[in-house]
């Protein structure tokens, strides 16, 4: 890469007002540094993950609204999880965190237990149980 | 207190920690030459596990190795600790500011206040340097970073005990004995050695077979996942490699620097056209990139764009395998 291509599009970064490091080649074919401020295809590729994520939210929303999965789907699903980060962050098995989605036995739920998701998830125990107290 | 610690950007940041400690204790490293004596870059495709969703591919070596594998060629000594306990990870590390020695730290970026929000992902092998404290602030030296920043105790509390895949653990590391003088040149033969060695392992899903590999299954997704799936996997495959902190054809061109670094300093001219070498192809994997990004723009791509750019990456292992066994005889 020459140094004069290095790229110089919009990204995220800009908000933040930073921008990143990278090597390239100057006119005497001398590696350098030079800044960039954000690259298209690399920030369409993030925008479509962050898409992605957004479709998982508003899908777990409409099962916990409907009863089906327990609200600590969609606070997985909010806070970018899987289930595997989620059982680590709690210090349980999975088998347990996945049993904690099925809406009747999160009703069932001690105290303590909740207060372990509502600590992860940064919310109180009533947000927790109520997805709509967020907005 | 604020220990007199000088920050340095970097293009991606345990080479730019590793950088940086030296320096501060004297010695003048670059950035590529951390990463090409730790052996930094590869390619590794790893199957059955998922990073958000998606397959799970690096451009580089296990997060930790570069230190030391830096370490051991130049004859530095390194001391990690990882912690059970939160107020002895933090006990542990207040001690060493007041002993005036910057640490380095393994953290998690979801919890990183200070990035953009849209980086924040569940990834816990960032590296930072932490060169002071100030009331209950930590001062900050983040190698991505243009300057430094701050965290409070609770913030760094909450990054150095982020849970998931590597969890950090509350790790800190910093170099505690130095060779009177370093020598470069057999630490930069040994590193180039074992990354020739890596990235033409006789292993399917690692080095140049790994870049086919890969190639191959992105030839398969459209027929069995689904566009929409396969989209998303090329997404993952193009924030791999562009990962926040590498910034376009990525550790390539960091690699390159090395090459053109090493090859000056060991007068070995091989060494400077294959430097060249790297750059194109540098620039072929952003071009890859490019070519990725737009299938999953427009969304309606047909079958043939993912096959032309499975050859794209083909044509890149080709190179790349000519180059390393190239490399290999250079030195």
């Amino acid at each position: 890469m020459q140094k004069n291509d290095v790229p110089q599009d919009n990204s995220s970064l800009k908000s933040k007002n930073f921008k990143e490091l990278c090597y390239a080649v100057n006119e005497d074919g001398e590696y350098v540094t030079a800044k960039s401020s954000g690259w298209d295809p690399k920030t369409i590729a993030l925008n479509n993950a962050i898409e992605d994520i957004n479709e998982r939210v508003a899908a777990a929303k409409i099962k916990v609204l409907a009863n089906e999965v327990s609200p600590l789907v969609y606070y997985m699903e909010l806070h970018k999880m899987d289930l595997g980060i989620l059982a680590s962050y709690v210090s349980m098995w999975k088998w347990r965190v996945k049993r904690h989605f099925k809406p009747n036995v999160f009703q069932k739920l001690s105290l303590k237990t909740l207060q372990k998701y509502a600590d992860t998830f940064d919310v109180s125990i009533d947000q927790l149980k109520n997805i709509n107290h967020e907005n | 207190m604020k220990i007199d610690f000088t920050h340095h950007q970097s293009a991606h940041c345990e080479n730019g920690v590793v950088a940086n400690l030296m320096r501060y204790n004297g010695f003048k490293i670059s950035e590529p030459m951390v990463f090409g004596i730790g052996s930094g870059l590869m390619f590794c495709y790893i199957p059955f596990l998922k990073i958000n969703h998606g397959p799970a591919i690096t451009y580089r070596s296990m997060p930790g190795t570069i230190f030391n594998r830096f370490a051991k060629r130049v004859g530095v000594k390194i001391k990690r600790e990882k912690f059970k306990n939160k107020q002895v990870a933090q006990q542990r590390l207040d001690e060493n500011l007041n002993k005036n020695n910057p640490v380095g730290l393994q953290v998690g970026v979801y919890n990183l206040t200070y990035f953009p929000d849209e980086y924040r992902f569940h990834f816990n092998a960032h590296n930072l340097v932490v060169y002071g404290k100030e009331g209950d602030k930590y001062l900050i030296s983040d190698p991505v970073m243009e300057t430094v920043t701050e965290l409070t105790e609770k913030e760094l509390e909450k990054v150095r005990f982020a849970k998931g895949p590597l969890a950090p653990k509350g790790h800190i590391y910093y170099p505690i004995n130095f060779p009177k003088q370093i020598q470069l040149e057999k630490a930069i033969v040994k590193g180039i050695k074992h990354t020739c060695n890596d990235m033409l392992a006789p292993v399917p899903i690692v080095g140049v077979k790994g870049i086919k590999t890969v190639a191959g299954l992105i030839r398969k997704w459209p027929k069995k996942k689904g566009v929409k799936v396969t989209n998303h996997y090329l997404g993952q495959i193009v924030r791999m490699q562009e990962e926040i902190g590498t910034g376009g054809g990525g550790f390539r061109y960091i690699y390159a620097a090395f090459l053109q670094e090493s090859g000056k300093l060991l007068k070995n001219e091989t060494l400077l056209e294959l430097s060249k070498d790297m750059t194109l192809i540098g620039d072929l994997w952003r071009d890859f990139a490019v070519d990725a990004s737009r299938i999953y723009k427009n969304r309606s791509a047909k079958e043939d764009a993912y096959n032309a750019i499975a050859n794209q990456l083909d044509i890149i292992a080709d190179k790349e395998k000519v180059l390393f066994k190239a490399l290999k005889k250079a030195i």
